[in-house]
């Protein structure tokens, strides 16, 4: 017999020596207590959470729990069955209702994840001969997307306009095009130009899918992300999000002003062939979009705790993802995997939780701690985090 | 020179300058067991191949591409469609 798992023995080879060496396991973490959107209980001890995507801070927000709660007692536990089937409630009519809203657009179709929803869209609508033209940095929910589908996959440079355009024209004439950007690229934390981008794009008649996922909420005007602060929302033919990061539970989402869009209800197997998500969880959600209409404060807060984060760690000497604070995501450049496991490990001990990102998820083969900010994080609590970021990176000599 | 042989020619000097081992490059040469090429690598090399060509690669036609030889084909069949 082959066995089928010996594909993995480098791997787990690497981390069986990396955890020899007596340092916790990253990937393995349990939080015991969730205090707050800021803080939890790991290994018994308090920890400030600087690593969870929870940007908004509406996991503990009363009326979403309330929202929750009330549909827990009216619904029940679960739908058990599909969208089209008997899996679609008031709750999910609401819940795209409310997306409709936060985005001013005619179609909202709810998955069950975010990562569903890119897989969905992206491998229904693109098919045999078309071309999907994505950014080599794109998350693994695209490129999943694209394998499950049949279309020509085409990579460009990550951000680079003219790379794209060069493609574009290169694609035989009369061929579908999709485009697929991500406004807030997660791993460096770095916004993409969709302004140039979209323009080429739309130039070349190609159809343009962009990816909110890490801009909901507190980029824009209206908190819609990326491509509305660069005011191209309306050449933008689909947009994908989730509910797992700003909005505070777990879904996934296209918004849309295609005529055509609700057609992909039925033919989307990414939709179609999974459970709805239970009544409780898409409550909560349509109760945080609503409620991250009128969030200007708190957007602007998180944009503080931002530029303090990133000036404070540049200030320390660390290398960062980005120049200058582009969202909440600040990614810190480690040198190596064993550098930056052990200064994972070191921060965790100060009472600090970031995200330690490896090989293959990030570009160029980096290793990164990324920290992503909340904007239920105090001011205070971002001196704490510095505080513990000097000590950690000293005793790792990472700094000086 | 035919066709091929200039295609050939092109190709071996795009390679030369990601060859920072050093390998002697022939046309069984593999990108990534042989040239050790990561993710990135491959990526700069193919957009660098397809200016000098002005063809398009697919990630769909990298796939079947595993050594210097077969890409030398994939340029040849690109160019003339």
């Amino acid at each position: 017999m082959v066995d089928l798992l010996d594909k993995f023995q480098p791997l787990i080879d690497q981390r069986e020596a990396l955890l020899s060496t007596g340092l916790t396991d990253p990937f393995n973490l349990v939080m015991e207590e969730v205090l707050s959107p800021t803080v939890a209980v790991c290994n018994g001890k308090r920890t400030i959470l600087l690593g969870t995507y929870n940007y908004m801070g509406m996991t503990f927000d009363p009326d979403v729990i309330a929202a929750g709660k009330q549909a827990l007692d009216d619904y029940g536990s679960g739908t058990t069955g599909s969208r089209v089937l008997n899996g679609t409630y008031a709750g999910h009519k609401a819940c795209e209702e409310a997306l409709k809203d936060f985005y001013a657009m005619d179609h909202a179709m709810v998955f069950s994840t975010g990562y569903q929803a890119n897989l969905g869209i992206i491998s229904t609508i693109a098919g045999k001969d078309d071309y999907i033209v994505l950014d080599i940095d794109s998350h693994a929910s695209i490129y999943d997307g694209c394998a499950l589908g049949n279309a020509n996959i085409v990579p460009f440079r990550h951000n680079d306009v003219e790379a794209l355009e060069k493609r574009l024209k290169r694609i035989p004439e009369g061929a579908g095009v999709l485009v697929v950007l991500e406004g807030v690229y997660s791993m460096l934390g770095d916004i993409a130009p969709l302004k140039e981008m979209v323009a080429v794009s739309k130039a070349a008649g190609a159809m343009v899918l962009v990816d909110e996922a890490h801009s909901m909420g507190f980029i824009g005007e209206n908190g819609r992300g990326v491509a509305e602060a660069q005011g191209v929302t309306d050449d933008v033919d689909f947009i994908i999000g989730t509910f797992s990061k700003s909005v505070g539970t777990v879904g996934g989402f296209c918004v849309s002003n295609h005529p055509k869009f609700e057609i992909l209800r039925l033919v989307c197997r990414p939709y179609v062939f999974t459970a709805s998500l239970p009544p409780s969880v898409v409550a909560t959600a349509a109760t945080s979009i609503r409620k991250l209409m009128h969030g200007a404060d708190k957007r602007a807060h998180l944009w503080e705790n931002s530029r303090k984060l990133h000036a404070g760690l540049k200030a320390l000497g660390f290398t960062l993802g980005t120049d200058t604070p582009q969202s909440a995501i600040i990614a810190v450049i480690m040198p190596d995997l064993e550098k930056g496991a052990a200064m994972w490990e070191a921060l965790l001990h100060e009472g600090l939780y970031v995200n330690l990102a490896r090989p293959p998820a990030t570009p160029s083969n980096m290793t990164l701690l990324r920290c992503s900010l909340c904007a239920e994080h105090s001011s205070d609590q971002v001196d704490q985090i510095l505080g513990m970021f000097a000590t950690a990176g000293r005793a790792t000599n990472c700094i000086n | 020179m035919t066709d091929r042989n200039d295609t050939a020619t092109r190709v071996m000097a795009l390679i030369e300058p990601f060859n920072k081992k050093g390998v002697e490059v022939t046309e069984a040469t593999r990108f990534a067991q042989d040239l050790e090429w990561d993710s990135l690598t491959v990526l700069d090399f193919v957009a660098n191949i397809e200016d000098e060509f002005d063809i398009l690669i697919t990630m769909n036609q990298q796939a079947e591409i595993e050594n210097v030889g077969q890409l030398i084909d994939a340029v040849g069949t690109l160019k003339a469609g």
